[in-house]
């Protein structure tokens, strides 16, 4: 640096940046946004304080989360019809999602074929579960149909972009040694490339389960069937003791799901 | 070699015996679900006329409304990153005490974990309620329930960062007399950096579009506007937002990719 | 100057690796300290900073009883150590000047520390330091880009930077080839030397602790069973710290001393036997 100065050399720390002017100039512009984005939303303290007022009145409200033997049925029901929609939702899913995979792998699919399929995979993706539910909702009405097909609408892009790079990643010698022998494209497929990822698609399978297990207990909130639109009424009715036993209890399921699908998953590989 | 040809099978009797019994079991948890679900059938027959209809009635989308939707949908970028650096603000000393590393002791290990999974398990619709009910409709409630629900995400990842750090480095620096802030200064922060960054990045991310939806309790952002147009059956307004929830989605991605491999 | 009496460590797996080991250290002299792995040089030489805490005995520096010190004191006294480690402990993703300077944390305020704010005179010296050790120039590198000779380098670098009283020096060459080996045993006995600093070094290389001790110790299952000058260092002596033999009267040489642990390269386990 200033190695030919004669008398004291100074030192400051290099800035990822193109220098040091640069580098105040971000700060002050991502202080500045942050500031533009307090201001913009007009969160006044007094709103705050006022709130933590609320919030220990509401908590108090809340505790201790009421078990009627009516609302307990609710509950049952709601969570039984949710955890239902998460299993019929994977397995539409990923059926669907099976042909999209293999569409979306660059190493098996044609040129076209496989901008089809990553482009399905996307659309999937793009938009929340809860936006595709309530579109869901006004195509086929109120209730747990639509929850299902917004559930398996989003399996597929999730479930598909994993296996295409599952499948992507296999190891060509073992599909080359197949073709070899003069199997045709589908027997290839069977069994140069399906053995490959089979357990993949099956640890997919179940953690997606896992993941529909969370959705189908919110997509009730804009009416797509399941534990979700419990919630809703009981927010709706300020029955707040009884939403936080929903919510405690979707804490519970939620809880669980992960920990049986850690467990299958651990055992599969 | 005998005559006879040697048979093949793939799997030993008891092995297929296991397998049948879970594709059984599987195929029954699948038609105990279907049941459950009650559907009407006569509804599934009608659903592909009626995305086809919702399609048509959708399209164009309605440009002249564009101009309106402008600020909801800075609102929900705003909501956004308030949320997410409120977020990574609180996980610091939340990954601090969920790293096996650095908690000071076992009851705030037990603490730190109880935060990192109770935050994650409750969706962030469902947070936004509660703040809701706690704080009225608005903004306020969005950028919370964003903030709680991404602390356990962030904690979680930024505790693993801290477990795989290299502790010669940390040595080091006790070595040289520096003090406990100082050798986290030297010693733990350089090493988790671009975890740290990847992660606030990618959470950002992830609540671009979380924060879309969170209007659809009165949380605040373009779902407010979604939710509206939806029920006033105003469709082509409602392409017209899903389209810019799309555009936004995207480029919060390419922005939030191109910062994470910036960092190394 | 450094003095260790009846230093003992047992870990809490109940392994025992000091039983009792004492040792000065005086003057600018360089003490190598030999034995085969497991002996436990590198949990004598942490015992002394207490980065490894240890179960009895006395360490005193300048009068200091280390052992007795906690918190704020402790710190001020491992100010007066340096330390330089076996895998260099850089931190990686920091500059080289960054790392360097790190040396004076114990003198510098967190505040001005976590703006990298420190004072004139440490970043004169810093560069200074550079220099000495043929790192000029490389100031605003980051620490990973740089070669495992050139890492130790730094490490020796952030260790005179502290101005310390004396030098621990845990295995400075186990990761580095022979010829960048001798390179850095040169420059720090070098530095000691101009600068008048003790060195204690672990090493398991016994044709460098031959080259450049003034003194050596032998450990052996965490108890020191040979000091003297490296002239004194026999194949008996040898035989005694790598294979624990007893030292029968009148004993001939024992011929090849083969070491618990084989000689990195070729070149360096012929030049044990030819020693």
């Amino acid at each position: 640096m200033a190695t030919t100065e004669p008398e004291r050399r100074e030192w400051r720390r290099p800035t990822a940046f193109y220098n040091h002017y640069v580098k105040w100039a971000v700060y002050l512009a991502i202080v500045g946004f942050l500031l533009w984005s307090a201001w913009s939303m007009r969160i006044s303290f007094d709103r705050m304080v006022e709130g933590w007022d609320a919030a220990a009145g509401l908590v108090t409200s809340m505790v201790p989360p009421e078990v009627t033997p009516f609302k307990r049925d609710l509950l049952v029901e709601g969570m039984v019809e949710s955890m239902a929609m998460a299993v019929v939702a994977t397995i539409v899913g990923v059926f669907i999602s099976i042909p999209v995979a293999f569409m979306a792998a660059e190493n098996i699919a044609p040129r076209p074929v496989y901008w089809l399929g990553r482009g399905l995979i996307t659309v999937s993706r793009a938009f929340h579960e809860l936006i595709v539910a309530i579109v869901a909702v006004k195509a086929v009405g109120i209730g747990a149909l639509a929850g299902v097909i917004a559930l398996s609408y989003k399996t597929v892009g999730f479930w598909s972009k994993l296996l295409a790079e599952e499948i992507e990643d296999i190891d060509t010698g073992q599909k080359e040694a197949i073709e070899a022998t003069g199997a045709n494209r589908t027997q290839t497929l069977l069994f140069g490339v399906v053995p490959q990822v089979l357990p993949r698609a099956i640890g997919l399978t179940i953690y997606r389960w896992d993941i529909n297990i969370r959705h189908s207990t919110i997509v009730g909130i804009v009416g797509a069937g399941g534990i979700g639109s419990t919630l809703l009424n009981a927010f709706d009715k300020y029955d707040y003791d009884f939403f936080l036993t929903i919510v405690l209890a979707i804490v519970a399921v939620v809880v669980l799901g992960e920990l049986v699908s850690t467990y299958i998953r651990s055992r599969i590989q | 070699m005998t005559e006879e040809y040697a048979s093949w099978e793939r799997r030993t009797p008891r092995q297929r015996l296991g397998r049948y019994v879970l594709v059984l079991i599987t195929l029954v948890v699948a038609a105990a679900s279907w049941r459950v679900l009650d559907v009407n059938y006569n509804y599934i027959e009608s659903a592909p006329t009626e995305f086809m209809d919702l399609v048509t009635r959708m399209y164009p989308p309605d440009t002249s409304y564009t101009g309106d939707i402008i600020g909801p949908l800075i609102e929900t970028v705003h909501i956004a990153v308030l949320g997410t650096a409120l977020a990574v603000v609180l996980s610091i000393p939340v990954a601090l005490l969920g790293a096996s590393n650095t908690t000071p002791n076992k009851l705030g290990f037990a603490l730190g974990k109880f935060i990192i999974s109770f935050t994650r398990s409750v969706n962030v619709i469902i947070w936004a309620l509660l703040f809701v009910i706690i704080f009225g409709s608005g903004v306020l409630a969005g950028v919370l329930a964003i903030a709680v629900r991404s602390i356990g995400f962030c904690s979680k990842l930024i505790a693993e960062a801290i477990e795989e750090i290299d502790p010669g480095q940390v040595e080091a620096m006790k070595a040289t007399g520096a003090n406990p802030i100082e050798v986290a200064i030297y010693g733990i922060a350089p090493q988790i950096k671009p975890a740290f960054i990847g992660v606030s990045t990618y959470r950002w991310d992830i609540n671009v579009r979380s924060s879309t939806i969170i209007g659809f309790v009165g949380a605040g952002g373009v779902g407010v506007e979604l939710n509206t147009a939806i029920n006033f059956f105003q469709w082509q307004r409602v392409l017209t937002i899903l389209l810019a929830i799309l555009a936004i989605v995207i480029i919060s991605e390419v922005v939030s990719a191109s910062l994470r491999r910036k960092v190394r | 100057m450094l003095s260790v009496t009846d230093l003992r460590k047992t870990y809490s797996s109940g392994e025992e690796a000091l039983t009792g080991v004492s040792l000065d250290v005086t003057g600018s002299e360089t003490v190598a300290m030999i034995g085969p792995s497991g002996a436990g040089k590198s949990t004598f030489i942490r015992c002394v900073n207490r980065l490894t805490e240890p179960s009895e005995g006395s360490v005193v520096l300048d009068g200091v009883e280390i052992t007795d010190l906690s918190g704020e004191s402790l710190r001020e006294a491992r100010r007066d150590i340096g330390m330089i480690f076996q895998e260099y402990n850089l931190v990686e993703r920091l500059t080289v000047m960054e790392n360097v300077l790190s040396g004076r944390l114990g003198y510098t305020s967190t505040w001005n520390a976590f703006r990298r704010n420190f004072a004139d005179e440490d970043i004169e010296r810093a560069y200074e330091v550079l220099d000495r050790v043929g790192l000029g120039g490389h100031e605003n590198n980051r620490a990973d880009e740089l070669s495992g000779g050139q890492r130790q380098r730094v490490g020796i670098a952030r260790a005179i930077l502290q101005r310390p009283k004396i030098l621990l020096v845990d295995e400075p060459t186990s990761s580095l080839d022979p010829e960048t080996s001798r390179a850095v045993m040169d420059l720090l006995t070098e530095i000691a030397a101009e600068d008048d600093i003790p060195l204690l070094i672990n090493i398991h290389e016994v044709d460098l602790a031959e080259k450049y001790a003034n003194r050596i110790a032998g450990l052996r299952e965490g108890s020191l069973v040979f000091e003297g000058t490296p002239a004194e260092l026999d194949e008996t002596a040898k035989g005694q710290i790598y294979r624990g033999e007893e030292i029968p009267a009148g004993a001939g040489p024992a011929g090849k001393v083969e070491s618990d642990e084989p000689p990195e390269t070729p070149s360096q386990a012929s030049e044990i036997r030819r020693g």
